[in-house]
């Protein structure tokens, strides 16, 4: 099959299979890092996941329209601050469901996975509802179009770079909290030893509250990030859950480092795999690599022996 | 299999297990004899609860070697283990607790353990009248029908001991048998474990000194993984050793 | 020991009630068209029963029972299309004498994995033992190694997903996203007509209660008792001598032959079988059959499976937008409010006050009821 390519023309395919592979290496990185956070440090299952970030997209998706409407003179920068408030509005529909309905499951993981499903249900009717049922696109600030030629061939789409950097310091500003501040290292407290946790005098449960928070905040800017490089439907979110948690738990669930070398792990495979094979049997042989070493070693991989 | 063999039930050699790098039990060996009664002891952390987890397969060992009357227990799975003799209590009550009482004995029942034979299980009169005997021994004679989440925690640690009774195990391992019993309860217990530790073996973790002295054989004194002293108790309780880590606090 | 009985009382008169509304009340108030419906419902009552079994009494929660309902549906869908798809119906095909679907596809031979379907022999042992032989080696690849609550769960799930996009991606091996359809004859007898659908509806009663008696068997059975003691205990089982993977293995792979029956039973009943039956939202919907019914009640998964699709059916006809938030309310309602589902607002709320206007109404001479049960 190689035969019909010159050696450059097939440098230059791998160069853009190995970019492609990078921007769903970034994509995954995003989508996962809310729910390492959720399900990694509190094994909370929260199928509504993938509707968070799509509510982060939705309000980029006003954001841009407000700019374009109002103030379209700074039209260029919209995106920071769409971002900035797809962080609050999923974070904040977070705590409030965390509130309302996850602190009273936390001792069923199995119905809270049930119930996170009836709500990721009723968030796409929301979203169906207020949004429509078509995709929606938004508007990509004029510096964010085009791409960037590197050789003669090669040629990169500056949305891809702008998601892989944003993915990059999101991943960054994630690992800046939970290592480095008093929230993360409660976070860690509690996931160690809840009751010793509450016994030091830590507020456990505006500490669960807050992570779950924090998780779905970083969900929403995963979906804004998102509508740069494609467009938003209500039903969008459901397709990235198996994904998405196939990524944290291959990761090994409790492992920041372990998501991000599983992400890029299946990326990947995924894309490379596409070259040669059609896109679902790429995607079919993905998961089901996936799925065959989890039965191999389910504990992911990275995970310590520890003492029961 | 040699005289050497003959002589003890259990032969625990160099045994180690390593969590993480930090090793709870380190090249640890003893040796039980058939009807002997030997009692752990040693201080929080110093690894008794993870001797009885390995012998009974619950935590996979780094090294060493468990000998059950010439078998390798550390090769076997827990369900396997337990057939092979071995019975153990945990040191929390652990019951079945939407289950009455008799259906907590009765699933203990040596019998019908795989898949089919489950499935074909009967009550007949043999099981009935067993249970029937082992609940009087452990004083729940009155309360076979009775939901083993509605029994005391006295009760409950009873249950469990009934429990492994059915069973008939050649090695008993309990874990604390007495501990956050009533004083009256305590009392019962001591006399029920004096009666059913006479026809086996029995590895027993305590920490009442009292209870101790009264049903020891031998007793090995655990401290940081290790043995620190083994022998009678009254041999034990001179060692300066031992006073030094544990009994001397 | 009145709990060693197959049947307790409470028991006969469930089952007795049960039997009544299917075969006789259902019938009575329903037309051909409603009661074709209902024999739908009822094919996923056979995943529901088995989910009762998995994940009511042994706890384990497979999110990917639509996998195993497709894999009886289509099992049974080939056989029906390679009868549909004589030479003579075919003529008009670029190669006559294969499925529609495949000539559309270009393929211009029967691949070697259908010709078994075939047989119907070969077929009826098919809907049940793919799906069997699937479960086992999922079983004992996971449980073996003791991955069970959550992990097994999203793995499922994740098995739901592959099978659809395996079945979407390869069109021309397996109608892709359209499924298999127009299938006409059983062995000859033509599944189209009213009357057939009307008898389906009868076969699927009947199976069904072949069904529930052996899940019945099973809940009365020491293993039975094993499971929930497994649930809640699980290393404590492990130490009373059982080996609890094999156990874990039995139910799931029983649970999965149960849906391979209700898929078998889907495709004659509705006449196709498509991968829209298979994915997660299918499969997790049949969670939510079982939970409205009672997650430990093999009867109430059956009531659970017609209340929630008859629903369905009813609210997606005149509000279509109001019905997912109805079946996302009711995913939420069933877990926080009612856990123990429509079996346990039975056993709680109403049975308790029956028994006391009965022993009101019957005894007033004694003075008083019998004591409540």
């Amino acid at each position: 099959m190689f035969a019909d390519y010159s050696m450059s023309e097939l440098g230059a395919i791998f160069a853009m299979q190995g970019f492609a592979g990078l921007i769903l290496f970034s994509v995954f990185v995003l989508m996962a890092l809310g729910l390492a956070i959720i399900f990694g440090q509190m094994g909370v299952i929260n199928m509504a996941h993938g509707e968070f970030m799509i509510l982060g997209a939705y309000v980029t998706y006003l954001v841009s329209n407000f700019f374009a409407a109002f103030l379209p003179g700074i039209f260029g920068i919209y995106f920071f601050i769409a971002m900035g408030l797809a962080f609050v509005v999923s974070g904040g529909l977070g705590l409030f469901i965390e509130w309302a309905m996850i602190r009273h499951l936390y001792k069923r993981p199995l119905d809270t996975l049930l119930a996170t499903w009836g709500l990721s249900l009723i968030l796409q009717q929301l979203y169906r509802s207020i949004f429509g049922a078509r995709e929606v696109g938004v508007t990509i600030p004029d510096w964010m179009m085009g791409s960037l030629p590197l050789t003669d061939l090669i040629e990169v789409p500056i949305n891809g770079i702008f998601v892989m950097v944003l993915a990059v310091g999101i991943s960054v500003a994630v690992y800046v909290m939970m290592f480095r501040s008093g929230w993360g290292k409660q976070v860690r407290a509690i996931n160690q030893n809840r009751v010793m946790a509450g016994a030091v005098g830590i507020n456990t449960e505006w500490t669960d509250r807050l992570t779950f928070g924090i998780g779905c905040g970083v969900a929403g800017v995963a979906g804004s990030a998102f509508t740069m490089i494609g467009s938003t439907g209500p039903t969008a979110g459901q397709l990235y859950i198996v994904d998405t948690f196939l990524v944290v738990v291959f990761g090994g669930a409790a492992s920041l480092l372990g998501t991000i070398a599983s992400a890029f792990s299946i990326s990947q495979a995924q894309s490379i795999m596409e070259f040669f094979l059609s896109g679902s049997m790429a995607k079919v042989l993905t998961l089901l690599t996936v799925v065959g070493i989890l039965m191999l070693r389910p504990q992911g991989l990275f995970a310590l022996k520890l003492r029961k | 299999m040699n005289k050497m063999n003959d002589k003890f039930l259990l032969r625990v050699e160099g045994l180690t297990v390593s969590f993480d790098g930090f090793k709870a039990v380190n090249d640890l060996s003893f040796y039980v004899e058939p009807n002997e009664c030997r009692v752990i002891i040693g201080p929080n952390g110093a690894g008794k609860t993870t001797v009885l987890d390995l012998i009974c397969g619950r935590t996979k060992a780094t090294d060493g070697s468990v000998k059950f009357k010439g078998q390798e227990l550390l090769e076997m799975r827990e369900d396997q283990i337990v057939h092979a003799g071995v019975g153990r209590k945990f040191q929390t009550p652990s019951v079945y607790e939407d289950l009455t009482v008799f259906e907590n004995l009765e699933l203990s029942y040596p019998k019908g353990h795989g898949v089919f034979g489950a499935l074909t299980f009967k009550r007949d009169e043999a099981v009935k009248s067993r249970i029937k005997e082992i609940a009087a021994t452990i004083f729940l004679d009155g309360m076979l029908e009775e939901k083993a989440a509605y029994l005391s925690h006295g009760q409950k640690q009873w249950l469990e001991i009934g429990m492994l009774l059915i069973q008939d195990p050649e090695l008993l391992m309990l874990d604390e048998p007495v501990a956050g019993m009533s004083v009256a309860e305590r009392k019962k217990t001591a006399e029920l474990l004096n009666r059913i530790i006479k026809d086996r073996s029995v590895i027993v973790i305590e920490h009442d000194m009292g209870f101790v002295e009264d049903i020891a054989t031998r007793v090995t004194v655990l401290h940081q993984g290790k043995t620190l002293s083994e022998g009678s108790m009254e041999r034990v309780q001179n060692d300066p050793k031992v006073i030094e880590v544990y009994l001397g606090h | 020991m009145k709990t060693n009985t197959l049947f307790p009382r409470a028991d006969i008169i469930g089952f007795a009630v049960l039997a009544v509304v299917i075969f006789l009340l259902l019938p009575a108030v329903l037309d051909s068209f409603r009661l074709n419906l209902f024999g739908k419902y009822l094919t996923y009552a056979f995943v529901a029963v088995g989910l009762a079994l998995c994940w009511g009494a042994g706890g384990i929660l497979s999110l990917g029972q639509g996998v195993f309902f497709g894999l009886g549906g289509y099992c049974m869908a080939m056989f029906l299309k390679l009868e549909a798809s004589t030479p003579e119906n075919t003529a008009i095909q670029s190669t006559p004498g294969i499925p529609d679907f495949m000539d559309w596809n270009q393929l211009t031979a029967l691949p070697w994995w259908w010709e078994p379907f075939y047989s119907l022999p070969f077929t009826i042992l098919a809907v049940v033992m793919v799906p069997v032989v699937f479960a086992f080696v999922i079983g004992v690849a996971m449980f073996k190694r003791r991955v069970g609550g959550v992990y097994f769960a999203i793995i499922t799930q994740a098995f739901a997903a592959i099978l659809t996009i395996l079945i979407i991606g390869q069109q021309g091996f397996t109608g892709g996203v359209n499924g298999i359809t127009d299938l006409r004859t059983l062995w000859g007898w033509d599944i189209r007509t009213d009357e057939a659908k009307e008898i389906l509806y009868y076969v699927n009663g009947v199976l069904l209660f072949a069904v529930l008696f052996a899940a019945q068997f099973v809940r009365k059975s020491k293993l039975g008792r094993l499971l929930i003691a497994m649930r809640d205990q699980e290393d404590r089982v492990r130490f009373s001598g059982y080996d609890v993977a094999s156990f874990k293995i039995f139910i799931f792979c029983l649970g999965a032959a149960f849906a391979g029956i209700g898929g078998a039973m889907f495709t004659l009943q509705v006449g196709f079988m498509s991968p829209t039956l298979v994915g997660i939202v299918p499969s997790i919907e049949m969670v939510i059959f079982c939970a409205v019914g009672g997650r430990l009640s093999i009867l109430g998964a059956v009531y659970g499976a017609l209340v929630v699709n008859w629903a369905k059916t009813t609210f997606s006809e005149s509000f279509p937008e109001l019905w997912l938030l109805g079946l996302g309310g009711l995913f939420i309602a069933v877990v926080m409010l009612f856990p123990n589902g429509l079996a346990g607002i039975w056993s709680e709320q109403i049975a308790p006050r029956l028994t006391k206007l009965i022993s009101k109404n019957t005894n007033p001479a004694t003075g008083q009821g019998a004591p409540a049960e």
